[in-house]
Protein backbone atom coordinates (compact mmCIF):
# COMPACT_ATOMS: atom_id res chain seq x y z
CA UNK A 1 0.00 0.00 0.00
CA UNK A 2 1.46 3.30 -1.08
CA UNK A 3 0.78 6.47 0.90
CA UNK A 4 -0.75 8.05 -2.14
CA UNK A 5 -3.84 10.05 -3.11
CA UNK A 6 -5.00 9.24 -6.61
CA UNK A 7 -7.37 11.70 -8.30
CA UNK A 8 -9.46 10.26 -11.13
CA UNK A 9 -10.21 13.11 -13.54
CA UNK A 10 -12.72 13.37 -16.38
CA UNK A 11 -12.79 14.56 -19.98
CA UNK A 12 -15.15 14.49 -22.92
CA UNK A 13 -14.69 15.67 -26.49
CA UNK A 14 -11.22 17.05 -25.86
CA UNK A 15 -12.23 19.05 -22.80
CA UNK A 16 -11.53 18.45 -19.14
CA UNK A 17 -14.48 18.55 -16.79
CA UNK A 18 -13.69 21.56 -14.57
CA UNK A 19 -14.67 19.61 -11.46
CA UNK A 20 -11.46 17.63 -12.05
CA UNK A 21 -9.55 20.68 -10.78
CA UNK A 22 -11.84 21.02 -7.76
CA UNK A 23 -11.05 17.40 -6.90
CA UNK A 24 -7.32 18.07 -7.28
CA UNK A 25 -7.76 21.03 -4.89
CA UNK A 26 -9.45 18.70 -2.39
CA UNK A 27 -6.61 16.18 -2.74
CA UNK A 28 -3.99 18.91 -2.24
CA UNK A 29 -5.74 20.07 0.94
CA UNK A 30 -5.82 16.51 2.30
CA UNK A 31 -2.17 16.03 1.26
CA UNK A 32 -1.13 19.06 3.33
CA UNK A 33 -2.44 17.37 6.46
CA UNK A 34 -1.55 13.77 5.77
CA UNK A 35 1.67 14.19 3.85
CA UNK A 36 0.43 11.75 1.22
CA UNK A 37 1.53 12.80 -2.30
CA UNK A 38 -1.07 13.45 -5.01
CA UNK A 39 -1.15 11.71 -8.39
CA UNK A 40 -3.70 12.07 -11.14
CA UNK A 41 -5.13 9.67 -13.70
CA UNK A 42 -7.03 10.71 -16.82
CA UNK A 43 -8.79 7.85 -18.64
CA UNK A 44 -9.57 8.26 -22.34
CA UNK A 45 -8.20 7.91 -25.83
CA UNK A 46 -5.69 10.44 -27.13
CA UNK A 47 -5.69 12.47 -23.92
CA UNK A 48 -2.00 13.31 -23.55
CA UNK A 49 -2.57 16.98 -24.44
CA UNK A 50 -5.27 17.25 -21.81
CA UNK A 51 -2.99 15.53 -19.31
CA UNK A 52 -0.65 18.50 -19.75
CA UNK A 53 -3.31 20.84 -18.38
CA UNK A 54 -3.53 18.66 -15.30
CA UNK A 55 0.24 18.49 -14.99
CA UNK A 56 0.30 22.28 -14.56
CA UNK A 57 -0.95 21.67 -11.02
CA UNK A 58 1.12 20.73 -7.99
CA UNK A 59 0.82 16.99 -8.42
CA UNK A 60 3.37 14.20 -8.77
CA UNK A 61 2.55 12.13 -11.79
CA UNK A 62 -0.27 12.49 -14.27
CA UNK A 63 -1.15 9.17 -15.87
CA UNK A 64 -2.81 9.30 -19.26
CA UNK A 65 -4.68 5.99 -19.12
CA UNK A 66 -5.04 5.34 -22.83
CA UNK A 67 -7.26 2.85 -24.61
CA UNK A 68 -9.56 2.71 -27.63
CA UNK A 69 -12.21 1.21 -25.36
CA UNK A 70 -12.14 4.45 -23.31
CA UNK A 71 -12.77 6.77 -26.29
CA UNK A 72 -16.52 6.84 -25.67
CA UNK A 73 -17.53 6.28 -22.07
CA UNK A 74 -19.02 2.97 -20.96
CA UNK A 75 -19.16 1.90 -17.33
CA UNK A 76 -17.88 -1.58 -18.22
CA UNK A 77 -14.70 -0.33 -19.91
CA UNK A 78 -14.02 2.30 -17.23
CA UNK A 79 -14.49 -0.14 -14.36
CA UNK A 80 -12.25 -2.71 -16.05
CA UNK A 81 -9.43 -0.27 -16.83
CA UNK A 82 -9.50 1.60 -13.52
CA UNK A 83 -9.77 -1.56 -11.45
CA UNK A 84 -6.54 -2.87 -12.97
CA UNK A 85 -4.85 0.53 -12.62
CA UNK A 86 -5.81 0.97 -8.96
CA UNK A 87 -4.78 -2.60 -8.13
CA UNK A 88 -1.39 -1.86 -9.56
CA UNK A 89 -0.86 1.54 -7.89
CA UNK A 90 -2.45 0.56 -4.55
CA UNK A 91 -3.19 4.15 -3.47
CA UNK A 92 -4.42 4.85 0.03
CA UNK A 93 -7.16 7.20 -1.13
CA UNK A 94 -8.91 7.60 -4.48
CA UNK A 95 -10.90 10.79 -5.11
CA UNK A 96 -13.34 11.39 -7.95
CA UNK A 97 -15.37 14.44 -8.97
CA UNK A 98 -19.06 13.75 -8.23
CA UNK A 99 -20.17 14.00 -11.86
CA UNK A 100 -22.94 12.03 -13.55
CA UNK A 101 -20.28 9.86 -15.19
CA UNK A 102 -18.60 9.07 -11.88
CA UNK A 103 -21.98 8.30 -10.31
CA UNK A 104 -22.41 5.79 -13.11
CA UNK A 105 -19.22 3.77 -12.64
CA UNK A 106 -17.51 4.56 -9.32
CA UNK A 107 -19.80 2.56 -6.99
CA UNK A 108 -19.33 -0.48 -9.22
CA UNK A 109 -15.57 0.06 -9.36
CA UNK A 110 -15.38 0.25 -5.57
CA UNK A 111 -17.31 -2.99 -5.14
CA UNK A 112 -15.24 -4.72 -7.84
CA UNK A 113 -12.21 -3.85 -5.68
CA UNK A 114 -14.12 -5.08 -2.59
CA UNK A 115 -14.03 -1.57 -1.23
CA UNK A 116 -16.56 1.15 -0.44
CA UNK A 117 -17.25 4.59 -1.87
CA UNK A 118 -18.38 7.59 0.17
CA UNK A 119 -20.32 9.61 -2.36
CA UNK A 120 -20.89 13.34 -2.71
CA UNK A 121 -18.52 14.59 0.01
CA UNK A 122 -18.56 18.33 0.70
CA UNK A 123 -15.62 18.37 3.13
CA UNK A 124 -13.16 16.14 4.92
CA UNK A 125 -11.75 15.89 8.43
CA UNK A 126 -8.46 14.31 9.43
CA UNK A 127 -8.55 13.63 13.15
CA UNK A 128 -6.04 11.48 15.02
CA UNK A 129 -4.94 9.69 11.86
CA UNK A 130 -8.55 8.97 10.89
CA UNK A 131 -9.98 10.34 7.66
CA UNK A 132 -13.65 11.34 7.67
CA UNK A 133 -15.72 12.73 4.84
CA UNK A 134 -18.71 14.99 5.40
CA UNK A 135 -21.74 14.50 3.19
CA UNK A 136 -25.26 15.80 3.16
CA UNK A 137 -28.18 13.57 4.00
CA UNK A 138 -31.95 13.89 4.01
CA UNK A 139 -31.80 16.34 1.11
CA UNK A 140 -29.39 18.61 2.96
CA UNK A 141 -31.35 18.80 6.22
CA UNK A 142 -28.48 17.02 7.98
CA UNK A 143 -24.78 16.54 7.46
CA UNK A 144 -23.00 13.31 8.33
CA UNK A 145 -19.36 12.61 9.13
CA UNK A 146 -18.62 9.23 7.59
CA UNK A 147 -15.60 7.02 8.25
CA UNK A 148 -14.16 4.06 6.36
CA UNK A 149 -14.46 0.72 8.13
CA UNK A 150 -12.29 -1.49 5.93
CA UNK A 151 -8.84 -1.38 4.43
CA UNK A 152 -7.49 1.13 1.90
CA UNK A 153 -7.82 2.07 -0.88
CA UNK A 154 -10.56 4.31 0.46
CA UNK A 155 -12.69 5.95 -2.17
CA UNK A 156 -14.78 9.12 -2.17
CA UNK A 157 -16.44 11.47 -4.64
CA UNK A 158 -16.18 15.23 -4.15
CA UNK A 159 -19.27 17.37 -4.65
CA UNK A 160 -19.28 19.97 -7.41
CA UNK A 161 -18.42 23.38 -5.96
CA UNK A 162 -17.18 22.02 -2.62
CA UNK A 163 -13.58 23.05 -3.38
CA UNK A 164 -12.28 25.90 -5.53
CA UNK A 165 -10.74 24.58 -8.74
CA UNK A 166 -9.08 27.92 -9.44
CA UNK A 167 -7.28 27.61 -6.12
CA UNK A 168 -5.65 24.28 -6.96
CA UNK A 169 -1.96 24.92 -6.46
CA UNK A 170 0.16 25.19 -9.59
CA UNK A 171 3.23 23.06 -10.26
CA UNK A 172 4.67 20.72 -12.81
CA UNK A 173 3.68 17.08 -12.78
CA UNK A 174 5.28 14.39 -14.87
CA UNK A 175 3.13 12.81 -17.56
CA UNK A 176 3.24 9.07 -18.01
CA UNK A 177 1.19 7.24 -20.61
CA UNK A 178 -0.22 3.92 -19.50
CA UNK A 179 -2.04 1.42 -21.72
CA UNK A 180 -5.46 0.70 -20.25
CA UNK A 181 -6.39 -2.89 -19.47
CA UNK A 182 -9.07 -4.07 -21.89
CA UNK A 183 -11.60 -6.82 -21.28
CA UNK A 184 -11.99 -9.45 -24.00
CA UNK A 185 -15.62 -10.09 -23.02
CA UNK A 186 -18.14 -8.98 -25.66
CA UNK A 187 -19.42 -5.42 -25.11
CA UNK A 188 -22.76 -5.22 -23.33
CA UNK A 189 -23.24 -1.50 -23.88
CA UNK A 190 -23.09 0.52 -27.11
CA UNK A 191 -22.81 4.26 -26.52
CA UNK A 192 -24.01 6.80 -29.10
CA UNK A 193 -23.13 10.48 -29.54
CA UNK A 194 -23.78 12.96 -26.75
CA UNK A 195 -26.32 15.56 -27.88
CA UNK A 196 -28.37 18.55 -26.76
CA UNK A 197 -32.09 18.86 -27.40
CA UNK A 198 -33.34 21.85 -29.37
CA UNK A 199 -31.01 24.78 -28.77
CA UNK A 200 -31.64 26.26 -25.36
CA UNK A 201 -34.18 29.02 -25.78
CA UNK A 202 -32.84 30.98 -22.86
CA UNK A 203 -29.36 31.40 -21.46
CA UNK A 204 -29.95 32.11 -17.79
CA UNK A 205 -26.23 32.48 -17.16
CA UNK A 206 -26.53 35.97 -18.64
CA UNK A 207 -29.37 37.07 -16.33
CA UNK A 208 -28.56 39.48 -13.52
CA UNK A 209 -31.70 38.72 -11.54
CA UNK A 210 -33.27 35.27 -11.25
CA UNK A 211 -36.47 34.35 -9.42
CA UNK A 212 -36.44 30.61 -8.78
CA UNK A 213 -39.59 28.70 -7.95
CA UNK A 214 -39.70 25.46 -5.95
CA UNK A 215 -42.27 22.97 -4.75
CA UNK A 216 -43.58 25.53 -2.25
CA UNK A 217 -45.51 27.19 -5.11
CA UNK A 218 -47.85 24.18 -4.85
CA UNK A 219 -49.87 24.66 -8.06
CA UNK A 220 -49.29 25.85 -11.58
CA UNK A 221 -51.92 28.55 -11.20
CA UNK A 222 -49.65 30.23 -8.61
CA UNK A 223 -46.80 30.71 -11.09
CA UNK A 224 -47.81 34.34 -11.87
CA UNK A 225 -46.60 35.25 -8.36
CA UNK A 226 -43.07 34.58 -9.58
CA UNK A 227 -43.66 36.09 -13.00
CA UNK A 228 -44.92 39.36 -11.48
CA UNK A 229 -41.93 39.65 -9.15
CA UNK A 230 -39.58 38.89 -12.04
CA UNK A 231 -41.28 41.56 -14.16
CA UNK A 232 -40.96 44.13 -11.36
CA UNK A 233 -37.26 43.32 -10.90
CA UNK A 234 -36.49 42.94 -14.59
CA UNK A 235 -35.39 39.36 -14.01
CA UNK A 236 -36.03 35.88 -15.35
CA UNK A 237 -38.12 33.11 -13.84
CA UNK A 238 -36.36 29.80 -13.24
CA UNK A 239 -37.16 26.72 -11.19
CA UNK A 240 -35.96 23.67 -9.35
CA UNK A 241 -36.36 20.32 -11.04
CA UNK A 242 -39.82 19.24 -9.78
CA UNK A 243 -41.41 22.34 -11.28
CA UNK A 244 -39.97 21.57 -14.72
CA UNK A 245 -40.85 17.88 -14.34
CA UNK A 246 -44.45 18.99 -13.79
CA UNK A 247 -44.27 21.03 -16.98
CA UNK A 248 -44.99 24.31 -15.18
CA UNK A 249 -41.87 25.84 -16.74
CA UNK A 250 -39.87 24.65 -19.75
CA UNK A 251 -36.91 22.42 -18.95
CA UNK A 252 -34.42 25.05 -20.16
CA UNK A 253 -35.34 27.19 -17.16
CA UNK A 254 -34.19 24.55 -14.70
CA UNK A 255 -31.36 25.46 -12.31
CA UNK A 256 -29.15 22.73 -10.87
CA UNK A 257 -26.95 19.80 -11.75
CA UNK A 258 -29.07 18.65 -14.67
CA UNK A 259 -29.96 22.19 -15.74
CA UNK A 260 -28.12 25.50 -15.90
CA UNK A 261 -25.48 26.76 -13.47
CA UNK A 262 -25.89 30.45 -12.75
CA UNK A 263 -24.31 33.19 -10.66
CA UNK A 264 -26.50 36.30 -11.01
CA UNK A 265 -26.29 39.48 -8.91
CA UNK A 266 -29.56 38.57 -7.22
CA UNK A 267 -31.13 35.14 -6.80
CA UNK A 268 -34.49 34.93 -5.08
CA UNK A 269 -35.51 31.38 -4.22
CA UNK A 270 -39.20 31.11 -3.35
CA UNK A 271 -40.45 27.82 -1.94
CA UNK A 272 -37.20 26.09 -2.86
CA UNK A 273 -36.10 23.67 -0.11
CA UNK A 274 -32.49 23.62 -1.26
CA UNK A 275 -31.76 20.04 -2.27
CA UNK A 276 -28.14 19.65 -3.20
CA UNK A 277 -28.93 19.16 -6.89
CA UNK A 278 -30.37 22.70 -6.93
CA UNK A 279 -27.72 24.33 -4.73
CA UNK A 280 -24.83 23.31 -6.99
CA UNK A 281 -26.43 25.32 -9.78
CA UNK A 282 -26.77 28.63 -7.91
CA UNK A 283 -24.56 28.84 -4.83
CA UNK A 284 -22.18 31.20 -6.60
CA UNK A 285 -24.88 33.92 -6.85
CA UNK A 286 -23.81 37.24 -5.32
CA UNK A 287 -26.88 37.88 -3.19
CA UNK A 288 -29.20 35.01 -2.33
CA UNK A 289 -32.63 35.66 -0.84
CA UNK A 290 -34.56 32.59 0.25
CA UNK A 291 -38.26 32.65 1.10
CA UNK A 292 -39.53 29.49 2.77
CA UNK A 293 -42.04 28.67 5.50
CA UNK A 294 -39.79 25.93 6.94
CA UNK A 295 -37.16 27.59 9.19
CA UNK A 296 -34.96 24.49 8.77
CA UNK A 297 -34.99 24.48 4.95
CA UNK A 298 -31.39 23.80 3.79
CA UNK A 299 -31.59 26.71 1.32
CA UNK A 300 -31.18 29.07 4.32
CA UNK A 301 -27.65 27.73 4.91
CA UNK A 302 -26.39 29.50 1.81
CA UNK A 303 -28.76 32.49 1.89
CA UNK A 304 -27.72 36.08 2.59
CA UNK A 305 -31.28 36.86 3.59
CA UNK A 306 -33.56 34.21 5.06
CA UNK A 307 -37.23 35.14 4.94
CA UNK A 308 -39.08 32.64 7.11
CA UNK A 309 -42.66 33.05 6.02
CA UNK A 310 -45.51 32.26 3.70
CA UNK A 311 -44.47 33.01 0.14
CA UNK A 312 -48.10 33.59 -0.83
CA UNK A 313 -48.06 36.67 1.41
CA UNK A 314 -44.44 37.73 1.21
CA UNK A 315 -44.00 37.60 -2.57
CA UNK A 316 -46.96 39.85 -3.51
CA UNK A 317 -45.92 42.35 -0.82
CA UNK A 318 -42.35 42.25 -2.09
CA UNK A 319 -43.51 42.81 -5.67
CA UNK A 320 -45.40 45.93 -4.58
CA UNK A 321 -42.42 47.28 -2.61
CA UNK A 322 -40.07 46.67 -5.54
CA UNK A 323 -42.44 48.55 -7.85
CA UNK A 324 -42.50 51.48 -5.42
CA UNK A 325 -38.72 51.49 -5.05
CA UNK A 326 -38.15 51.32 -8.78
CA UNK A 327 -40.71 54.02 -9.42
CA UNK A 328 -39.03 56.46 -7.05
CA UNK B 1 -40.75 -8.68 -19.65
CA UNK B 2 -40.25 -9.79 -16.09
CA UNK B 3 -39.50 -6.57 -14.21
CA UNK B 4 -38.38 -5.90 -10.64
CA UNK B 5 -38.81 -2.46 -9.06
CA UNK B 6 -36.75 -1.66 -5.95
CA UNK B 7 -38.44 0.97 -3.80
CA UNK B 8 -37.68 2.57 -0.48
CA UNK B 9 -39.74 4.21 2.20
CA UNK B 10 -38.32 7.60 3.21
CA UNK B 11 -39.51 10.45 5.47
CA UNK B 12 -42.10 12.68 3.85
CA UNK B 13 -40.65 15.73 2.15
CA UNK B 14 -42.11 18.23 4.63
CA UNK B 15 -41.68 16.05 7.72
CA UNK B 16 -39.76 17.82 10.50
CA UNK B 17 -36.85 15.50 11.30
CA UNK B 18 -35.19 15.04 14.69
CA UNK B 19 -31.95 13.30 15.53
CA UNK B 20 -31.91 10.22 17.75
CA UNK B 21 -30.09 10.39 21.09
CA UNK B 22 -26.86 8.94 19.75
CA UNK B 23 -26.99 11.45 16.84
CA UNK B 24 -26.42 8.66 14.34
CA UNK B 25 -29.88 8.56 12.73
CA UNK B 26 -33.24 10.28 12.79
CA UNK B 27 -36.06 9.50 15.18
CA UNK B 28 -38.54 7.14 13.64
CA UNK B 29 -41.71 9.02 14.64
CA UNK B 30 -42.29 10.85 11.36
CA UNK B 31 -44.60 10.41 8.37
CA UNK B 32 -43.28 8.27 5.55
CA UNK B 33 -43.72 8.03 1.81
CA UNK B 34 -42.33 6.27 -1.25
CA UNK B 35 -38.98 7.70 -2.33
CA UNK B 36 -39.96 9.92 -5.25
CA UNK B 37 -37.53 8.64 -7.93
CA UNK B 38 -38.63 5.09 -7.02
CA UNK B 39 -42.24 6.08 -7.75
CA UNK B 40 -41.11 7.07 -11.26
CA UNK B 41 -39.27 3.74 -11.61
CA UNK B 42 -42.47 1.89 -10.68
CA UNK B 43 -44.49 3.93 -13.15
CA UNK B 44 -42.00 3.16 -15.91
CA UNK B 45 -42.12 -0.57 -15.08
CA UNK B 46 -45.92 -0.55 -15.26
CA UNK B 47 -45.80 1.23 -18.64
CA UNK B 48 -43.29 -1.29 -20.03
CA UNK B 49 -45.50 -4.15 -18.88
CA UNK B 50 -48.54 -2.53 -20.50
CA UNK B 51 -46.61 -2.27 -23.78
CA UNK B 52 -44.78 -5.58 -23.84
CA UNK B 53 -46.62 -7.82 -21.41
CA UNK B 54 -45.02 -9.65 -18.49
CA UNK B 55 -45.02 -9.08 -14.79
CA UNK B 56 -44.01 -6.35 -12.33
CA UNK B 57 -42.64 -7.35 -8.94
CA UNK B 58 -41.77 -4.77 -6.32
CA UNK B 59 -39.34 -5.14 -3.43
CA UNK B 60 -38.39 -3.12 -0.38
CA UNK B 61 -36.18 -3.60 2.69
CA UNK B 62 -37.20 -2.12 6.03
CA UNK B 63 -39.36 -2.47 9.14
CA UNK B 64 -43.04 -3.42 9.19
CA UNK B 65 -44.12 0.16 8.38
CA UNK B 66 -42.45 -0.02 5.00
CA UNK B 67 -45.02 -2.56 3.80
CA UNK B 68 -47.11 0.52 3.02
CA UNK B 69 -44.98 1.42 -0.03
CA UNK B 70 -45.44 -2.13 -1.37
CA UNK B 71 -49.22 -1.95 -0.88
CA UNK B 72 -49.29 1.32 -2.78
CA UNK B 73 -47.26 -0.21 -5.61
CA UNK B 74 -49.61 -3.19 -5.77
CA UNK B 75 -52.59 -0.82 -5.82
CA UNK B 76 -51.07 1.00 -8.79
CA UNK B 77 -50.70 -2.24 -10.72
CA UNK B 78 -47.67 -4.24 -9.58
CA UNK B 79 -48.42 -7.97 -9.56
CA UNK B 80 -46.60 -9.10 -6.45
CA UNK B 81 -44.28 -7.85 -3.74
CA UNK B 82 -41.29 -8.95 -1.68
CA UNK B 83 -40.65 -7.45 1.76
CA UNK B 84 -37.31 -7.87 3.49
CA UNK B 85 -38.86 -7.14 6.84
CA UNK B 86 -36.68 -6.11 9.76
CA UNK B 87 -35.56 -2.87 11.41
CA UNK B 88 -31.98 -3.87 10.71
CA UNK B 89 -32.49 -3.73 6.93
CA UNK B 90 -33.04 0.03 7.14
CA UNK B 91 -29.56 0.55 8.59
CA UNK B 92 -27.59 -1.32 5.92
CA UNK B 93 -25.13 0.53 3.72
CA UNK B 94 -25.73 0.56 -0.03
CA UNK B 95 -23.57 -2.50 -0.75
CA UNK B 96 -25.30 -4.63 1.86
CA UNK B 97 -28.74 -3.42 0.77
CA UNK B 98 -27.83 -4.58 -2.73
CA UNK B 99 -26.57 -7.91 -1.35
CA UNK B 100 -29.82 -8.38 0.59
CA UNK B 101 -31.94 -7.68 -2.50
CA UNK B 102 -29.79 -10.00 -4.63
CA UNK B 103 -30.22 -12.79 -2.06
CA UNK B 104 -33.98 -12.27 -1.85
CA UNK B 105 -34.43 -12.54 -5.64
CA UNK B 106 -32.07 -15.49 -6.19
CA UNK B 107 -33.47 -17.74 -8.91
CA UNK B 108 -36.02 -15.16 -10.12
CA UNK B 109 -34.19 -14.18 -13.33
CA UNK B 110 -35.70 -10.75 -13.95
CA UNK B 111 -35.20 -9.28 -17.43
CA UNK B 112 -35.11 -5.76 -16.12
CA UNK B 113 -34.53 -4.24 -12.68
CA UNK B 114 -35.39 -0.57 -12.15
CA UNK B 115 -35.04 1.74 -9.17
CA UNK B 116 -34.85 5.46 -8.47
CA UNK B 117 -31.56 7.20 -9.18
CA UNK B 118 -31.10 7.99 -5.48
CA UNK B 119 -32.95 8.05 -2.18
CA UNK B 120 -34.14 11.17 -0.42
CA UNK B 121 -32.59 10.02 2.87
CA UNK B 122 -29.06 8.66 2.24
CA UNK B 123 -28.79 10.10 -1.25
CA UNK B 124 -25.78 7.89 -1.97
CA UNK B 125 -27.06 6.97 -5.46
CA UNK B 126 -25.31 3.60 -5.29
CA UNK B 127 -27.68 0.71 -4.51
CA UNK B 128 -28.89 0.11 -8.08
CA UNK B 129 -25.40 0.21 -9.54
CA UNK B 130 -24.07 -2.14 -6.86
CA UNK B 131 -26.94 -4.57 -7.42
CA UNK B 132 -25.89 -4.82 -11.07
CA UNK B 133 -22.30 -5.57 -10.04
CA UNK B 134 -23.43 -8.28 -7.61
CA UNK B 135 -25.69 -9.86 -10.23
CA UNK B 136 -22.98 -9.55 -12.88
CA UNK B 137 -25.23 -7.70 -15.34
CA UNK B 138 -24.88 -4.30 -17.06
CA UNK B 139 -26.44 -1.12 -15.70
CA UNK B 140 -27.09 2.48 -16.66
CA UNK B 141 -27.94 5.45 -14.46
CA UNK B 142 -30.11 8.59 -14.65
CA UNK B 143 -32.36 7.15 -17.36
CA UNK B 144 -35.10 9.30 -18.87
CA UNK B 145 -36.25 7.05 -21.71
CA UNK B 146 -36.59 3.27 -22.16
CA UNK B 147 -37.36 1.52 -25.41
CA UNK B 148 -37.33 -2.24 -25.73
CA UNK B 149 -35.69 -3.43 -28.95
CA UNK B 150 -35.29 -6.88 -30.54
CA UNK B 151 -31.85 -7.26 -29.02
CA UNK B 152 -32.19 -5.49 -25.69
CA UNK B 153 -32.81 -1.91 -24.66
CA UNK B 154 -32.36 1.52 -26.21
CA UNK B 155 -32.00 4.04 -23.42
CA UNK B 156 -31.81 7.79 -23.09
CA UNK B 157 -29.39 8.92 -20.38
CA UNK B 158 -29.43 12.37 -18.90
CA UNK B 159 -26.00 13.98 -18.68
CA UNK B 160 -25.14 17.28 -17.06
CA UNK B 161 -26.09 20.78 -18.23
CA UNK B 162 -28.80 19.83 -20.72
CA UNK B 163 -26.88 17.09 -22.54
CA UNK B 164 -28.21 13.62 -23.32
CA UNK B 165 -26.99 10.34 -24.74
CA UNK B 166 -28.58 7.28 -26.24
CA UNK B 167 -27.05 3.93 -25.37
CA UNK B 168 -27.96 0.39 -26.28
CA UNK B 169 -27.69 -2.36 -23.76
CA UNK B 170 -28.22 -6.09 -23.48
CA UNK B 171 -30.72 -7.56 -21.03
CA UNK B 172 -30.92 -8.47 -18.21
CA UNK B 173 -29.92 -5.04 -16.89
CA UNK B 174 -30.35 -2.66 -13.98
CA UNK B 175 -31.48 0.91 -14.67
CA UNK B 176 -31.69 3.83 -12.25
CA UNK B 177 -34.53 6.16 -13.18
CA UNK B 178 -34.59 9.95 -13.09
CA UNK B 179 -37.65 11.76 -11.69
CA UNK B 180 -39.85 13.18 -14.40
CA UNK B 181 -39.34 10.34 -16.93
CA UNK B 182 -43.13 9.93 -17.04
CA UNK B 183 -46.31 11.13 -15.38
CA UNK B 184 -47.21 9.24 -12.23
CA UNK B 185 -50.58 7.52 -12.00
CA UNK B 186 -52.83 7.41 -8.96
CA UNK B 187 -54.09 4.17 -7.49
CA UNK B 188 -57.75 3.51 -8.31
CA UNK B 189 -60.28 2.31 -5.74
CA UNK B 190 -60.44 -1.03 -7.51
CA UNK B 191 -56.65 -1.18 -7.52
CA UNK B 192 -56.50 -0.54 -3.78
CA UNK B 193 -59.06 -3.30 -3.23
CA UNK B 194 -57.24 -5.76 -5.48
CA UNK B 195 -53.91 -5.00 -3.83
CA UNK B 196 -55.07 -6.70 -0.66
CA UNK B 197 -55.36 -10.00 -2.51
CA UNK B 198 -52.01 -9.82 -4.31
CA UNK B 199 -49.12 -12.00 -3.09
CA UNK B 200 -46.60 -10.44 -0.71
CA UNK B 201 -43.65 -12.60 0.22
CA UNK B 202 -41.81 -11.79 3.44
CA UNK B 203 -38.12 -12.42 3.82
CA UNK B 204 -36.61 -12.46 7.32
CA UNK B 205 -33.30 -11.15 8.59
CA UNK B 206 -32.24 -14.71 9.45
CA UNK B 207 -32.63 -15.78 5.81
CA UNK B 208 -30.38 -12.96 4.58
CA UNK B 209 -27.86 -12.32 7.36
CA UNK B 210 -25.35 -14.87 6.08
CA UNK B 211 -25.23 -13.17 2.68
CA UNK B 212 -24.14 -9.80 4.06
CA UNK B 213 -20.59 -8.51 4.48
CA UNK B 214 -18.84 -6.29 6.95
CA UNK B 215 -19.96 -2.64 6.77
CA UNK B 216 -17.18 -0.66 5.16
CA UNK B 217 -18.45 2.81 5.98
CA UNK B 218 -19.97 4.19 9.12
CA UNK B 219 -21.90 7.34 10.01
CA UNK B 220 -19.94 8.67 13.00
CA UNK B 221 -22.18 11.63 13.59
CA UNK B 222 -25.27 13.20 12.09
CA UNK B 223 -25.89 16.91 12.73
CA UNK B 224 -27.60 20.04 11.51
CA UNK B 225 -25.17 21.81 9.20
CA UNK B 226 -24.20 25.32 10.19
CA UNK B 227 -24.90 28.30 7.98
CA UNK B 228 -22.17 28.89 5.43
CA UNK B 229 -22.82 32.62 5.39
CA UNK B 230 -23.72 35.49 7.69
CA UNK B 231 -27.42 35.05 7.11
CA UNK B 232 -29.81 37.86 7.98
CA UNK B 233 -33.14 36.50 9.16
CA UNK B 234 -36.36 38.36 8.39
CA UNK B 235 -39.64 37.40 10.01
CA UNK B 236 -42.95 39.09 10.77
CA UNK B 237 -45.87 40.55 8.83
CA UNK B 238 -45.38 40.28 5.07
CA UNK B 239 -45.59 44.04 4.47
CA UNK B 240 -42.82 44.82 6.95
CA UNK B 241 -40.63 42.00 5.72
CA UNK B 242 -41.03 43.23 2.14
CA UNK B 243 -40.04 46.79 3.14
CA UNK B 244 -36.96 45.61 5.03
CA UNK B 245 -35.96 43.33 2.18
CA UNK B 246 -36.23 46.04 -0.46
CA UNK B 247 -34.26 48.38 1.78
CA UNK B 248 -31.54 45.74 2.10
CA UNK B 249 -31.47 44.99 -1.62
CA UNK B 250 -31.30 48.67 -2.52
CA UNK B 251 -28.92 50.08 0.08
CA UNK B 252 -26.73 47.18 1.22
CA UNK B 253 -26.66 44.50 -1.46
CA UNK B 254 -27.04 47.14 -4.21
CA UNK B 255 -28.96 44.61 -6.20
CA UNK B 256 -31.86 46.86 -7.23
Amino acid sequence: MADLILVVTEQRDGKLNRVSFETIAAAQAIAKQTGWPVEVVLPGSGVTALAQELAAKAVGKVYALEGDALAAYTSDAYVYALKAFIQEKQPKLVLFPHTYQVRDFAPRLALALDRTLISDATAYKYEGGKLLFTRQMFQGKFAADVSFGGDAPWMATIQIGAFRGDQAEGGSGVIETVAAAVSDAPARVTPHEVFQEAKEAIDLTQSEVIIAVGRGIREQKNMPLAENLAAALGGEVAASRPICDNGWLPIDRQIGSSGQTVAPKLYIAMGVSGAIQHIVGMKGSRTIVAINKDPEAPIFEIADVAVVGDLFQVVPALTEEVKKAKGS
Amino acid sequence: MKILVCIKQVPQKDAPLRLNEAATWIRDDVSWETNEPDAYALEEALRQKEKHGGEVTTITAGPARSQQVLREALAKGADRAIHLEDDRFAQLDAANTARAIAAAIAGENFDLIVTGLQSDDFGAAQTGVLLAEILGIPHATIIIGIEKTDTGLKLKRELEAGHYQHIEMTMPAVLTIQSGINKLRYATLIGIKQAKMKPLRKVTWAEIEGKLSQHMQKIEKLYVPGSQKQTRKLEGPAGEVAKKLVDYLKNEARAL
